[in-house]
């Protein structure tokens, strides 16, 4: 019994009812948003701590039996996903509660966000392909009603890009899960990753490889279809656009990660070539779509969808350095991305604007803000020895590793273009003087984003940006400690027998199936992972 | 905003409420073993406060309802289905592992499923009531 594993989902769902039913008491909620989210970073310490001592953490939903039921596992990835997750939703719940209208207090902003995160950590730590898709769904729902929390305008324009692309992806996801049942008769991930192997390799398994790559592709903002991302992430409150920024599209890399390392092992070498050179275009289309704009959250936008190139050419290259490399930078960048985005609500805040054209002289102004910048942007142009450098360095090690040159020499590139983005920024909003038309000079009205006043609390903004800022300097300096259980990391989702173990019991490892299988009685290590459960 | 007016429909709206509220309570603790349970039997409860909202207008239902707002509903429903995911923990069992327990005098079966249905029950009536009422209330507004 390890409850560390199925608690990561409860609490925020607890968090969300409990502000639900207090929706009439406006500090209660606020006080459930820190509160909730400090539990979920205890509890997701815990599991951290478990699976670096166990390797792997399960519990059985309901005590039915694995390939059955609904398994809850937690690996090295899936924990660390999880703790990153904790650490962004209590930054956020610190944030909101200075950036929050109450208007969007009152529409049930607060029950949302804990929505969010329990669909996120459950993304993470389910070990069933259709759970997958419901926490994918629970997640998007509460997305949904955040994004267009406030109805204005451009909140509609943005939201039906988004909503229209994603429910194409989650439809395309449901058939392939489908399928895949039709197939292998099983939703168990474990179980459908021993299937797999003994499966008959028609053009099945391809196929549905393809579609699950095209299904998290577009939840992850990966080329070609990765334009409802730009389109819609500026148009939320600022609040809401950094915490789709720091976990939403890395829960489809997350899953990309997960089912193509566990159950389409086999059909890698044909889909290498393809996730390679979609992760190539990702990262130039998104850097130099990033070039061209001059709005400070369009910019941060275009370059989420480069940094996703990063981390699925981790996955593309495949070997243990690589992805290893791949979750450093979704790591990385879930800190880092993040924490633009927060500042990018301050300097709204400060400036009344996100145009960088009407920006300037914040350096001056508020020399620690520029700090906090200056670390997180170079943080994401791969400065060392800052966080990105470390996540950049080992990707195009393991690059060369295996000769992908091209691919390691446009990786680079990308950097350097990410660089310029980063110094545009700078710049413009803090080093040159603040232009003369602005009309919203210093004395900028502190409004929520439903345009009524609030409190001046800027510490409250500061507080999460500081620590963020100090942690991505952090991952920088501990870069060993972290390679180290992300090596741990690539090691596990290269060897997915510990995983399969770890759910269907040590007697259902790939021989013994493959055995029982060939004198046609596979129903036998079910039977016996079924006994071992308490 | 619909006003009936004609007195069938009032007449029976009132006379049918409460069969359809006293047929969702049968249904939900009719669900585990045979037909019925809590997502069904919130729909047949929301049917009757909407067949009210139809018949005598938003205001009335509201006092119907007195001081419970259908987000109430909804928030009670969650955290009963949170309620009963736990029990399992405090018996070394895992997570929303069903546990039974018999109350001796009228012989009734209590379980965490059942408790897990009545928050079904309650968040589906919030949700499709507040729903319903939100419409109508868009509806008066406009001219």
């Amino acid at each position: 019994m390890r409850p560390e594993v199925a608690l990561p989902v409860l609490l925020p769902l607890l968090s969300g009812a409990i502000s639900l039913l207090f929706w009439r008491s406006r500090p209660m909620q606020r006080f459930m948003a820190v509160a909730g989210n400090v539990a979920l970073l205890i509890v997701s310490l815990w599991l951290f701590v478990s699976t670096l001592s166990d390797g792997y953490v399960t519990m059985q939903m309901g005590s039915w039996p694995a390939p059955f039921g609904i398994t809850l596992i937690a690996d090295l990835l899936s924990a660390v996903m999880v703790l990153m997750t904790a650490i962004i939703g209590l930054a956020m719940g610190i944030y909101s509660l200075a950036t929050t209208g109450r208007g969007h207090e009152k529409f049930g902003y607060y029950p949302l966000m804990h929505l969010l995160l329990a669909g996120v950590t459950g993304a993470f730590l389910t070990g069933d392909i259709f759970n997958l898709y419901v926490w994918f769904e629970v997640m998007l729902v509460a997305s949904f009603a955040l994004l267009i929390l406030g109805g204005e305008r451009a909140q509609m324009e943005g939201a039906i890009k988004y909503v229209t692309l994603n429910l194409l992806a989650s439809v395309i996801f449901l058939t392939a899960v489908g399928l895949l049942y039709g197939m292998v008769g099983t939703l168990n991930m474990a179980d459908i990753a021993l299937r797999m192997d003994e499966a008959e390799h028609t053009g099945m398994v391809e196929v549905l490889a393809v579609m699950f790559m095209v299904a998290f592709g577009i939840k992850a903002a990966a080329f070609p279809l990765f334009f409802w991302l730009p389109a819609s992430y500026h148009t939320p409150p600022v609040a809401v656009s950094a915490l789709f920024a720091g976990l939403l599209t890395k829960v489809g890399v997350y899953a990309m990660f997960r089912v193509f390392t566990l159950i389409f092992d086999q059909t890698m070498g044909y889909l290498q070539d393809i996730m390679l050179w979609g992760a190539v275009f990702t990262m130039v289309t998104g850097v130099l779509g990033a070039a061209a704009q001059y709005e400070f959250r369009r910019i941060l936008s275009f370059h989420i969808v480069s940094q996703i190139g990063y981390m699925i050419l981790g996955l593309a290259l495949y070997t243990p350095l690589a992805i290893a490399g791949g979750v450093f930078a979704i790591v990385h960048n879930m800190v880092v991305k993040t924490n633009l985005f927060l500042i990018s609500g301050i300097t709204h805040r400060l400036q009344g604007t996100y145009q960088l054209k009407k920006m300037g002289g914040l350096y001056r102004e508020r020399p620690w803000l520029a700090i906090a910048f200056f670390i997180s942007a170079f943080s994401l142009a791969g400065v060392p020895p800052l966080s990105g450098f470390f996540a950049k360095f080992v990707i195009v090690r393991a690059g060369l590793e295996v000769e992908a040159y091209v691919a390691t020499g446009i990786a680079l590139a990308v950097g350097l273009m990410t660089l310029y983005s980063m110094v545009k920024i700078w710049n413009e909003i803090f080093w040159k003087s603040l232009p003369e038309d602005n009309l919203v000079p210093e004395t900028a009205t502190p409004t929520g984003d439903d345009g009524r006043l609030l409190k001046p609390s800027l510490w409250m903004m500061y507080l999460p940006v500081m620590v963020l800022a100090l942690s991505s300097l952090l991952i920088g300096v501990f870069a060993e400690p972290i390679m180290w259980v992300m090596t741990g990391i690539g090691d596990q989702l290269l060897e997915p027998r510990g995983y399969i173990e770890a759910v269907l019991g040590a007697s259902a490892s790939a021989e013994d199936v493959l055995l029982d299988s060939a004198v046609a009685t596979d129903e036998e290590p079910k039977a016996d992972a079924g006994e071992e459960l308490p | 905003m619909v006003k009936s007016g004609t007195i069938i429909l009032n007449t029976a709206a009132r006379l049918l409420m409460p069969l359809q509220l006293l047929f969702s309570v049968f249904l939900l603790l009719r669900g585990h073993d045979e037909p019925g349970g809590g997502f069904i039997a919130g729909l047949v409860a929301a049917g009757a406060f909407t067949l009210y909202l139809f018949a005598f207008g938003v205001s009335a239902t509201k006092e119907v309802l007195r001081m419970v707002d259908p987000r109430d509903l909804i928030g009670i429903g969650l955290l009963l289905g949170m309620i009963s995911v736990v029990p399992a923990w405090f018996m070394g069992q895992p997570f929303l592992t069903a546990q039974w327990w018999t109350i001796p005098v009228i012989d009734f079966k209590a379980s965490t499923p059942l408790i897990f249905d009545i928050g079904v029950y309650f968040a589906v009536l919030g949700s499709v009531t507040g729903m319903v009422m939100t419409l109508m209330e868009v509806d008066k507004d406009e001219p």
